[in-house]
């Protein structure tokens, strides 16, 4: 189907389907029940695990295949948000012209950095894209918002202002980011029963967006071009002396990775027209990061899983406060409740990174292979053990090989 | 005038001379050893004939054109593959897709973005690989991750993966070192059947001199960076210089 063979033609629908289910999946628990806080499914959070998703299924191109692991993809994020606000400032809040001058501008400008990160590798090329991340925070910050050119606006991020000129902005259409009219916030909602389902329209642009680009890593990596980025992983040297120039592999790796960025930031300005600084700082960088190595880095749907688990955990336990946790725990006696409440209380609400990281740290000692191992190996069970792991699949066992400089 | 011409090369590491005032000529399909006590500068004379090192001077010229100052991977595409001391392979790899790498360079040059078709769709190179693999007696581990075969069969990976290129020089560092007697007599086989088969050109390091004496047609004794003589088989094994830098040394 579509030019895949079985297996990534299966996955490609399983996607499909859990994004197009995902206000059901996501939201099992009846509104008002007590379990509630646990539901997912709601607009602004169902949004961002697509639109992380798609920024960590980019980065994995060039750190799961090429093992050129960058901490500044954060950068090519915030420049397509603010490009894409910019579209809204001066033409229209139509999303199309939007995401794809995002999409552009961040192609443009992850050549450049590329370019010159990729003169190095190893921890030099790390630390050369954070280095030119943190230069594109600190421009957008300051440098870029004077009175006199003011570009990014600054703390404030930049935002729509009434007295934008909007040039093909007409008066019919909806004074928010729309496609052709319809707006990204409108949602219509299903009640059944006690439970509530919320379809909104931007959340499946970003879905129809999703596995879209979802098939495209899927034909790059079972490409010639993909087979080349695994080989520059591992063993730059035998490219070489094979006739194959390892530097427009990479950088090509990298401008595409770069470019889903760029759509993840233009996407999410569209959702929300707004962009800000902070999305280009150093801890959005190690954030996808992490999304990629808990999923699983090298695999197709890895960076999916751990966009997703990160999300959740950000939005839904950084909400349970102390009071909630009384309320679990109000069936113990009081000294022991306040107590378990005690113990609890360090890993929630502001403290869930501290959840996260442990968990992390589970994530990376016991499974190296991400949630995606955690899931063969449990269904690896199921089947019964007799199967010997799959050896036609070299990605899904990555392997640590650290680039040498050269 | 060979195929492969070297005149005057030096090369300093720091104050070693690793090479000084080599002059080397190989000619046409011929096989060409080089032999030499440990440190005598082999493996540094073929890093710059491949663009891994630079002479300090001197020129290297293959097939009328110089190589220096060009980097690896435009020599490779020039027509010279180069099998390293310790196997370089891809080991994350398939042993069939290290085998496929090698053929698209040579198709698609240094590089090309052909990154929405299918490597499943590449029929003629598959067809390509499966045959190299079939004549290294490889076929069997074609679905092997490469890092998981014997160093052996890693470098017999790495010898097919250089042919499937169809180099007109091909440069093999100690292609048998490591390996078991029967696994060199088979590398012994493969190579001379190569040689009547192809039309193609091999420079040799080798140490063993059974594999020396039964492949070579001309053989350079190098010692301490400096080419002590360059003689047919049968001249070099009476040669008494020869005994006393090389082989009187190892006996
Ligand atoms: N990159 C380098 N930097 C410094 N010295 C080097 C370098 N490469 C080689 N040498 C030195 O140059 C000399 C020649 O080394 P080379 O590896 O060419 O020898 P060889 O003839 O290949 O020996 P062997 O039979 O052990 O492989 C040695 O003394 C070696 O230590
Ligand atoms: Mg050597």
């Amino acid at each position: 189907m579509l030019g895949l063979n079985k297996k990534d033609a299966t996955l490609l629908i399983v996607v499909a389907a859990l994004t197009l289910c995902a206000p059901f999946i996501l939201n099992p628990f009846p509104t008002g029940s007590a379990m509630a806080q646990f539901n997912a499914g709601y607009p602004d959070l169902m949004q961002r695990f697509i639109i992380f998703g798609i920024f960590a299924i980019g980065f994995n191109i060039l750190f799961g295949l090429t093992g050129y692991l960058s901490f500044g993809h954060a950068a090519f994020l915030g420049v397509g948000s603010y490009s894409a606000v910019w579209i809204f400032k001066l033409f229209t809040y139509n999303v199309i012209p939007a995401i794809t001058l995002s999409v552009v501008v961040a192609a443009i400008f992850s050549l450049f950095i590329g370019f010159v990160s990729l003169r190095r590798s190893g921890i030099y090329f790390s630390i050369l894209t954070l280095a030119f991340a943190q230069m594109s925070f600190a421009l957008a910050y300051s440098v870029l918002s004077n009175p006199k050119f003011n570009l990014t606006n600054g703390e404030t991020g930049l935002q729509v202002y009434a007295d934008d000129p909007q040039w093909f902005h007409r008066d019919s259409l909806p004074d928010l980011p729309h496609l052709f009219g319809l707006s990204m916030r409108s949602t219509y909602s299903l009640e059944l029963g006690a439970w509530r389902f919320d379809f909104n329209a931007g959340y499946y642009l970003c879905a129809v967006i999703l596995m879209i680009v979802f098939y495209l890593a899927i034909r790059i990596f079972r490409s010639p071009f993909g087979m080349m980025l695994r080989a520059v992983k591992s063993n730059q040297q035998r490219m070489n002396y094979t006739g194959l120039n390892t530097r427009p592999y990479t950088l090509a790796a990298f401008v595409i990775s770069g470019m889903y960025a760029g759509l993840a930031g233009g996407l999410m300005a569209a959702m929300d027209p707004l962009a800000g600084a902070e999305r280009m700082q150093w801890t959005a960088s190690g954030e996808v990061v992490l999304m990629t190595i808990l999923g699983g880095t090298g695999t197709l749907i890895g960076p999916v899983l751990g966009a997703g688990f990160i999300k959740y955990f950000e939005n839904i336990f950084s909400k349970i406060n102390d009071t909630v946790l009384h309320n679990w725990f109000a069936f113990l006696p009081d000294g022991i409740e306040d107590f378990v409440v005690f113990i609890v209380h360090p890993f929630i609400g502001k403290g869930w990174h501290l959840t996260l990281g442990l968990l992390f740290m589970l994530v990376v000692i016991f499974l190296p292979g991400g949630l995606v191992e955690g899931g063969q190996r449990i269904g690896r069970l199921l089947k019964g053990k007799k199967k010997a792991p799959d050896s036609e699949d070299p990605e899904h066992h990555p392997k640590e090989t650290p680039h040498v400089a050269e | 005038m060979g195929i492969l011409d070297v005149k005057n090369v030096n090369k300093n590491f720091g104050g070693l001379k690793a090479l000084s005032n080599v002059n080397l000529s190989v000619r046409e399909n011929t096989v060409h050893a080089i032999i030499g006590p440990n440190g005598a500068g082999k493996s540094t004379l073929l890093n710059c004939l491949v663009g891994k090192l630079i002479p300090d001077t001197g020129s290297v010229m293959f097939d009328g054109k110089s190589v220096l100052g060009r980097s690896p991977y435009e020599i490779n595409q020039m027509g010279i593959s180069r099998v390293f001391q310790t196997p370089e392979i891809f080991g994350d790899l398939t042993v069939m897709e290290n085998m496929m790498i090698p053929i698209f360079a040579r198709r698609d040059g240094a590089f090309r973005m052909h990154a929405y078709e299918s490597v499943a769709n590449e029929s003629g190179i598959i067809e390509r690989a499966e045959q190299v693999l079939e004549d290294m007696n490889m076929a069997d581990k074609r679905h092997m991750h490469a890092a998981a075969m014997s160093r052996g069969d890693k470098r017999r990976l790495e010898i097919g993966m250089c042919l499937s290129q169809e180099p007109r020089l091909l440069l093999l560092d100690e292609p048998t070192a490591g390996m078991a007697r029967a696994d060199t007599n088979n590398t012994i086989d493969l190579l001379k059947q190569i040689k009547e088969e192809r039309d193609i050109t091999i420079a040799i390091i080798e140490h063993d001199m059974h594999v020396v004496f039964s492949l070579a047609d001309r053989i350079t004794v190098l010692a301490q960076g400096t080419p002590l003589v360059e003689d047919d088989p049968q001249n070099i094994k009476g040669n008494p210089k020869v005994r006393e830098a090389y082989l009187g040394e190892s006996a």
